[in-house]
């Protein structure tokens, strides 16, 4: 047991322990921030530092160790530390749950660490589910009629998908005799297309276990959750949900697929071809319906359950594309580029309903007259998101639909344009609320130094990443590395 | 010496590109002093100056001539290209850069003076050190890429410069003008690089070049290629048909029209032929097009210069004129002989622009007019000014005589037709120049300010950069320059400088020159010929010329009113409204119907959600379990 290797998901747990600890004994509430912040700190240099490790299974290989889980962890730790920061005025809307939210947020975030990091279903499975649960409460947290529906209604279809997963990784089980990822590939790769009905058992737990993944990042037929939830939970989490949880789900469904079906030339082909489908479905249903929104949150719940649409088409490519490198560092750059567009824009919100909910398009109008700093934000974020020339997002796109592009996924790279053009109305109906309505109240919004912080950091990044992409070019090849290629 | 280091050929464009990110964030809301803000622009443009000496020396040194400096990589697609940000110095660039630091480090010291009491002072600094970063930038880099990158800055900062005092209708026209006909010409710069690039694979300049001499590029592309680059330079050094925004770009503060608009960006587009210049030998038929552009647009903005009224516009039309010369230069006798103009020619107008300044810090204004006899109350002035005519019309021993010199005598060797376009040129030249150096200084003053010498920041700049006017040309009087490029070296210095003397053409040349002096000179100081009785006798060609050709009417009211507007516009204006409005409007209606219906199936019912999601499910996996 080499678990010198987990540091920073062991210095993670501790930093959540702490962090209640402190709540419960100090009276100084902003400790519990500095305590969380300083934790996530520590772990992102733990993360650091186990870079450069040759790749190793941990705890007989329930775990992996591996660039693209170090990748991913440091991209969880990241936004995980700026959606802390972001929400240091919003959490005072939580009087008494402020310990809670600082420490839940913590154990998700260890659970999407070590989601990228499963290499055995059980171990893949405890991690969703610590997540999950964490999440659950979260959504609650706001303790109004919004929330606690929200919550309910997350706990029970979460509840739903989990027994789908489980029963997809029963039947794995069942059929391959073993819980390791590599053994189930070993088995995966005696099914060949004349003889699939003799493996359906197999087979049917696959779909089911993907289901259950394609439901963590809100792909249709998976994603009718996705709005309500996004909708009620309080927007720090909203955050959350669509970048963490999301990432993770991503992380997951795309080490799963290449490692199971690593040796299965045929079927993977087929699957590509069922998941572009998916792709198309979802990156469509997701900006047809954000158009009608008129609740910011929901709308941006629709544009995520978009963008999954647009990361969904790499995960074709690699399927169909043979699993080639260069697809893997698209997604991981294009997943950087969604994470900080996000981070930047739900800051926006966040800080605005620092005293009640601004949920409704409306009460951002005239936003650039009352704070150019959050205007000027939220709309860096929103055209990123769009995919504007120079920003972060448009360099994402440029390389995932270049990438289907080459790998003979023309007709998707066309719907996905005309699904940028869709997703421009409404992004840009927003921008043009916050610059050219007359705002309904003169005030200033009033921004501390923690959140302004959040923003700056994610606008640099949204504007340096697009203007010198090579910046993360290096870093996403780096991290496209996955432990079962050597 | 030693080499000079990677790092601080870097810090060539990087100071003023800092100075830049220092000055800009106080432009607006610290109304205190401005003055420091010019010693950031300027400090790091004086710093840029004396690397640029040192560079210069390096490239001497090196082998090849030549240093590159590997940069980082800008754009990796996986698979695809690199675009590496790397630095190409070669005598070419290092001259330039010389060229640009110089001028841009004497024109800051005199706008200091100049923008004195000027509210806008600190965004003055703000965008010149911009300017200067951008124009670095473009001589550096080693990628066509990049060089388009930094092209379309020096273009947005010229931009800036012209409409500087927005104020004013004008200067907003004026840059708007600039703006958009230099767009033309950077369209075939971009068609150009595309062209390059997908034949080619790569926009790395050296690349490109030898890929043109070994011939790896060849044919029509390379001829379409080449004209598209020139197409931009066209368009950027406001050579015919597309030089009518450089006139008006005398809206801008005059400092900026030594620097911008007379010496260094507008000489961006002679550069860009050097950079390029093996692919356009390799395609004899584009380079011929540049000489003859260049001929014709010499002698075509030359008459212009002769009627106009108004000194910067003069010199605006001469700056054509001579870049015209240049173009010719660099077509008929390659890089050397048209960079040596440019070197010399930025030097002499870049005096010529700031002694207008100083004029019109005096009078009050730029029209010729109302000056008159101001050899008294400014001498300094009167004898910079003096020493910029006589160099730009090319008089012994005076730099511009020799640049001049290498012009006509290649011309001369390849072809007559543009030899004699040339000596026109010459002649045309010196009668305009002297037209307002006699208009201006000799005989007595018809305004009605109180004239005064401008102050001594002023004048300084001036009187240095009298020096290279007089005597940058001698730089080659040993063949030092041309060796610099060609690599030898061929004859002494005092034979350079007297021994040309001994060959016809030089008084060809000075013939012309002195005929056109000496026909100024009867014209507005003797007055034996009153300006209005030519006026009288040659009055079509005289309103030819003072409409310049009528090339603003063609553009305005021809094409852009009447073609375009009435004609192309209103037709797309209609396709725009009843077919793609239609077709848009309908896909909108059937969108929002979608968008509709499927937003309502999102009902809130849980039951509805988990039945989705497992049927769904089960669909895939039946369709996985069926093919």
């Amino acid at each position: 047991m080499n678990l010198d290797m987990l540091r920073p998901e062991i210095c993670l747990a501790v930093t959540a322990v702490a962090v209640i600890a402190v709540d419960l004994f100090c009276r100084i509430k902003w400790l519990v921030n500095i305590t969380s912040v300083a934790g996530l700190l520590a772990s992102i240099c733990m993360a650091l530092l186990l870079i450069g490790n040759s790749e190793q299974s941990i705890g007989n290989g329930l775990f992996i160790l591996d660039n693209y889980a170090i990748y991913f962890k440091l991209l969880f730790l990241g936004i995980a530390l700026l959606v802390i920061l972001a929400s240091t005025d919003y959490v005072k809307r939580l009087p008494k749950l402020h310990g809670e939210f600082h420490a839940l947020l913590l154990t998700a975030t260890l659970g999407a660490m070590l989601t990228a990091a499963a290499h055995d279903i059980i171990a893949m499975l405890l991690s969703i589910e610590l997540t999950a649960i964490s999440l659950y409460a979260l959504v609650a947290m706001l303790k109004n009629t919004k929330s606690n529906e929200s919550a309910v209604k997350y706990i029970l279809l979460g509840a739903v998908n989990s027994a789908v997963l489980l029963f997809g990784l029963a039947l794995i089980f069942g059929f391959s005799g073993s819980t390791s990822f590599t053994t189930i590939a070993a088995a995966v790769s005696t099914i060949q297309v004349g003889n699939i009905a003799d493996h359906a058992g197999l087979l049917f737990g696959l779909v089911l276990t993907l289901a259950g993944f394609a439901f963590k990042i809100a792909a249709v037929p998976f994603h009718m959750w996705a709005p309500d939830v996004y909708e009620g939970a309080p927007t720090p989490i909203t955050l959350f949900l669509s970048t963490v949880s999301k990432i993770a789900g991503l992380s997951i469904l795309m080490r799963f697929m290449l490692t199971a079906f690593i040796q299965t030339d045929s079927l993977i082909n087929n699957l590509g071809i069922i998941l572009a489908i998916v792709s198309a479905l979802t990156m469509t249903a997701g900006n047809l319906i954000a158009i009608t929104q008129h609740n910011i949150k929901r709308l941006l719940a629709y544009s995520s359950i978009a963008q999954s649409g647009y990361m969904l088409i790499v995960v074709a490519v690699a399927a169909i594309g043979l699993h080639s490198a260069a697809s893997i560092s698209n997604l991981l750059y294009y997943l950087v580029a969604f994470a900080i567009a996000e981070v930047a824009v739900f800051s926006v919100i966040i800080i605005a309903s620092r005293n009640a909910d601004m949920d409704d398009i409306s009460d951002y109008a005239g936003l650039a007259k009352r704070s150019p700093l959050l205007a000027c934000a939220m709309t860096l974020g929103l055209l990123s998101l769009m995919g504007l020339p120079p920003l972060a997002g448009f360099m994402g796109k440029f390389f995932v639909f270049s990438q289907a592009a080459q790998n003979g996924l023309l007709w998707l790279v066309l719907i996905a344009v005309v699904n940028s053009v869709i997703s421009a109305y409404y992004y840009l109906k927003i921008v043009r609320t916050i610059w050219m309505d007359a705002p309904a109240s003169a005030d200033a919004v009033k921004t501390s130094l923690a959140p302004k912080l959040a923003l700056l950091i994610s606008c640099t990044g949204i504007l340096l990443l697009g203007i010198l992409p090579a910046l993360l070019n290096k870093a996403a090849e780096w991290g496209s590395f996955l432990a079962l290629w050597n | 010496m030693n080499s000079i280091a990677p790092e601080l050929i870097w810090a060539i464009w990087l100071l003023p590109l800092a100075a830049f990110a220092v000055i800009i964030p106080l432009v607006r809301p610290f109304p205190g002093k401005a003055e420091p803000a010019s010693y950031f622009s300027i400090g790091a443009v004086g710093s840029s100056f004396i690397l640029s000496c040192w560079l210069l020396i390096s490239v001497w040194g090196a082998e090849g001539r030549q240093i590159l400096v590997n940069g980082p990589t800008w754009l990796n697609i996986a698979g695809g290209p690199l675009f590496n940000f790397n630095l190409l110095l070669d005598p070419l660039s290092a001259v330039m850069l010389l060229v640009v630091t110089a001028v841009s480090f004497m024109v800051q010291i005199y706008s200091r003076a100049y923008m004195h009491s000027d509210p806008s002072y600190r965004r003055y600094f703000a965008y010149i050190s911009l300017f200067t970063a951008s124009m670095l930038g473009l001589i550096m880099s080693a990628n066509l890429l990049f060089t388009f990158m930094f092209w379309e800055l020096v273009g947005l900062s010229s931009y800036l410069l012209i409409g500087f005092w927005f104020h004013r209708p004008s200067a907003i026209a004026a840059a708007k003008k600039a703006f958009l006909i230099t767009r033309i010409g950077d369209v075939g710069f971009l068609a150009a690089l595309l062209l390059l690039y997908s034949n080619a694979g790569t926009l790395d300049i050296l690349t490109l070049n030898s890929s043109a001499v070994t011939a790896v590029l060849s044919g029509s592309v390379l001829t379409l290629a080449a004209l598209g680059l020139f197409l931009g330079a066209v368009g950027k050094s406001g050579q015919f048909p597309l030089h009518t925004w450089l006139p008006d770009a005398m809206e801008g503060p005059t400092p900026v029209s030594a620097l911008i608009h007379a010496a260094t960006m507008v000489a961006a587009g002679v550069f860009l032929v050097g950079r390029m210049f093996p692919l356009f030998e390799a395609a004899p038929y584009a380079l011929t097009v540049v000489g003859i552009v260049g001929a014709l647009t010499a002698v075509f903005a030359g008459t212009i210069g002769l009627v106009m009224k108004d000194i910067k516009r003069v010199l605006a039309y001469s700056t054509i004129s001579q870049l015209g010369l240049m173009f010719l230069g660099l077509s008929v006798g390659g890089v050397w002989v048209g960079v040596f103009f440019l070197f010399n020619h930025a030097f002499f107008k870049a005096l010529l622009f700031l002694g207008a300044g100083s004029i019109n810090h005096a009078t009050g204004t730029f029209d010729m007019r109302e000056m008159g006899g101001l050899r008294r109350r400014m001498p300094w002035t009167c004898v910079c000014f003096t020493i910029a005519a006589l160099s730009l019309a090319g008089i012994w021993p005076l730099a511009g005589f020799f640049s001049k010199e290498e012009v006509l005598a290649a011309a001369l060797a390849q072809q007559p037709v543009l030899f004699a376009f040339a000596i026109l040129t010459t002649f045309l030249t010196a009668f305009y120049i002297f037209r307002v150096v006699f208009m201006v200084f000799a005989g007595e003053y018809r305004g009605s300010q109180r004239l005064h010498e401008s102050p001594k920041t002023m004048l300084i700049p001036m009187i240095i950069l009298a020096i290279p006017a007089i005597a940058s040309g001698w730089l080659n009087a040993n063949g030092g320059f041309e060796g610099l490029f060609e690599g030898h070296v061929t004859h002494s210095f005092w034979e350079g400088i007297f021994g040309l003397l001994t060959h016809p053409l030089a008084w060809i040349s000075l013939g012309a020159a002195g005929l056109g002096i000496l026909i100024a000179y009867v014209m507005y100081i003797k007055v034996w010929i009153k300006p209005d009785r030519i006026k009288g006798e040659l009055h079509p060609v005289y309103a030819i010329i003072t409409h310049k050709y009528w090339m603003d009417d063609l553009y305005e009211n021809l094409i852009a009113k009447s073609l375009l507007y009435r004609g192309v516009f209103r037709a797309a204006q209609w396709i725009d409204r009843v077919v793609i409005d239609g077709a848009a409007n309908a896909l909108t209606s059937i969108t929002k119907v979608f968008a509709n219906r499927a937003s309502h199936s999102q009902n809130g019912a849980l039951q509805l959600y988990a039945f989705v999601g497992i049927t769904g499910a089960l669909i895939i996996a039946l369709v996985v379990l069926l093919i």
